[in-house]
């Protein structure tokens, strides 16, 4: 598999990242090289082999179903560049 | 355990301007999970709230914040597979579906697209005349809700609420097995039932806390069997997608629109584009999101901040064994046991509180009678009152009384309706206020005959009349009635008149 430049642009956009059109060789390349090593790993044998999840065994950790959360809005708010009336306000959004 | 046996209901079709088209319907439901908390983190899942004050800092996707899961969460979905006679999978994992929207403070939701909580089940969708459809069930995952953007209360701003994200939804899949507006209707219902019952979703539809995504194909006569043998899409037409509808009404008119939108590009040499699309209420029509099109590139991948879901068999066993008898069993135990009939059983049945509040009603008492009054009766002035079973103001002891002094011949069926309305309006003890207003029916012929006797001195033309046509007698039962307030026992009266106007 090869990643072009179109390619490059595409997921870069899908990312919200801005990458100038002049920048964009250098990152297919890089991706190549990325997905070069993916591909070389893949061709290890991990037949039968379940994927490792983490270095100790460990449960998920759960939490029972007790509101103890919350109530903070101006402090949810705070970071926002522009709130009103207990919302974020942003440009708007319509389908 | 009765056998309830279904006809197949035939599938819709619709007439095109060349050929006859028939709709292959799949839904994925959305349906919100009744927890306390959210998914994974501790903030209240409150609808109605003063906007982003249920949020957590994990909600709004603060840097350094980590998910826990919410273990009611994960037992009601184990619950609501169970409910629907699913395969649980004692392994499941959540990955991250990415997408940038403003109601999306992550940037992705968390999903279970690879590993599932539950697999493959099944329900059974009755659609009334004896015809019912099995619709198999792909699968049940966990997911996050995302937030609500709020468009009209600016002209240049959107307006964002975070309260709803990472709310516990549980996505139902369905296999295309459904094949018409109102099956998918009847599907959607059935699976509401079936939560409620399982009281693992309110499945208040108004309040968003559950809706469908709606696949919609069309397909020739004869193809869809074809897919069915096969299990090959290819014999199907492409499908559209409708997103978000949470009405039962608007998803069996954006369905039947939706097909014909289809059938007028085909007929006409084009074809189907796969999109997703909105049906606009107002207009009754779909439209393409073109926004959500680049963007269904998901990228999906596991999530690395949660650990994959083992559960254990021995819990998955309890939570089975916790489980209330889910409406199919219930409707057959009622028509085998009370002897009712299949509508009737399924109107009780509609819901747990009305099947408790039968029961009770029914309980040593004439079952029928019983489904009668609860169905006619009660529901009816319950409707006609703006009120529904869970405020009602009538005991089912108290609409037990009026059915069993009504089974006793103590009171005559009129008058059970007028006890019906006292006790409904007043309350008390209908056998006392039987006692008390003197409401008990005559059954003394004596007393019936007497009343018989006068009207038929009073009214010598009338007994002319009754003699050559028989069908006037019924005056006379009506004119017995009157005199005795209703009281007199009607089959005694009818036999009276009978008898007196033959001589």
């Amino acid at each position: 598999m090869s990643i072009d430049q179109n390619t490059a642009a595409k997921v870069a956009k899908l990312a919200r990242i801005k990458v100038e059109d002049d920048a964009l060789p250098a990152l297919a390349d890089e991706f190549n090289t990325i997905l070069g090593f993916i591909e070389q790993l893949n061709e290890v044998d991990v037949e039968g082999v379940e994927p490792m999840t983490s270095v100790t065994p460990q449960r998920l950790k759960r939490r029972e179903d007790v509101v103890n959360d919350g109530n903070q809005q101006p402090k949810v708010l705070s970071n926002a560049p522009d709130a009103r009336e207990g919302f974020f306000a942003v440009p708007k959004v319509m389908e | 355990m009765l056998d309830l046996t279904y006809e197949l209901p035939k599938p819709k079709v619709i007439s095109g301007a060349k050929h006859d088209w028939e709709l292959v319907i799949g839904l994925e439901v959305h349906a919100q999970v009744s927890s306390n908390a959210k998914l994974f983190s501790g903030a209240s899942t409150q609808f109605g709230a003063e906007p982003n004050s249920n949020v957590a800092f994990v909600d709004s996707a603060m840097p350094g914040m980590l998910p826990v899961i919410n273990e009611y969460c994960i037992e009601q979905a184990v619950r609501t597979g169970l409910g629907l006679k699913a395969q649980i999978n004692l392994k499941s994992a959540f990955d991250r579906k990415n997408y940038f929207y403003p109601d999306l403070p992550q940037g992705y939701q968390i999903s279970q697209l690879y590993h599932p909580i539950v697999g493959e089940g099944e329900v059974l969708v009755e659609l009334g005349n004896g015809t019912a459809r099995n619709v198999r069930i792909e699968r049940i995952h966990m997911e996050q809700d995302a937030g609500k953007s709020i468009h009209d209360m600016d002209p240049n701003m959107s307006f964002v609420d975070l309260n709803r994200v990472g709310v516990c939804l549980m996505e139902i899949v369905s296999r295309p097995d459904i094949r018409g507006p109102e099956e998918a209707a009847a599907f959607v219902g059935k699976l509401r039932q079936i939560m409620r019952y399982l009281g693992t979703c309110d499945g208040n539809m108004q309040n968003g806390n559950m809706r469908a995504d709606v696949n919609v194909s069309i397909c020739r006569p004869g193809d869809y069997e074809k897919y069915q043998e096969t299990q090959d899409f290819s014999h199907l037409g492409t499908r559209c997608e409708i997103k978000n509808m949470n009405s039962m009404r608007f998803i069996q008119q954006a369905i039947e629109v939706e097909a014909r939108r289809q059938i007028a590009i085909v007929e006409a040499g084009g074809t189907v584009d796969q999109e997703t699309r909105l049906y606009d209420v107002e207009k009754g029509e779909t439209r393409s999101m073109r926004s959500k099109e680049e963007a269904h590139d998901y990228r999906y991948f596991p999530d690395p901040d949660l650990l994959p879901l083992e559960i254990e068999q021995e819990w998955v066993d309890q939570i089975a064994a916790t489980l209330p008898e889910l409406p199919d069993d219930k409707k057959a135990r009622f028509i085998s046991d009370f002897g009712l009939s299949d509508y009737d059983a399924s109107v009780l049945t509609a819901d747990v509180e009305s099947a408790a509040y039968f029961e009770a009603v029914a309980e040593g008492r004439n079952g029928k009678l019983a489904a009668n009054w609860v169905i006619n009766e009660l529901f009816g002035r319950l409707k006609a009152d703006d009120k529904d079973i869970s405020n009602c103001p009538v005991t089912p002891e108290q609409l037990g009384g009026i059915v069993a002094l009504i089974s006793a011949e103590t009171i005559s069926g009129k008058i059970a309706k007028d006890l019906f309305e006292i006790v409904y309006t007043e309350g008390g003890d209908p056998a006392l206020i039987v006692e008390e207003r003197g409401m008990k029916q005559v059954t003394d012929t004596g007393a019936i005959e007497a009343a018989l006797d006068q009207i038929i001195a009073d009214n010598p033309a009338q007994v002319e009349k009754a003699k050559v046509n028989p069908k006037l007698a019924g005056w006379f039962v009506g004119q017995v009635m009157k005199a005795t307030g209703g009281k007199a026992n009607p089959k005694a009266v009818n036999q009276l008149v009978a008898q007196k106007l033959g001589e």
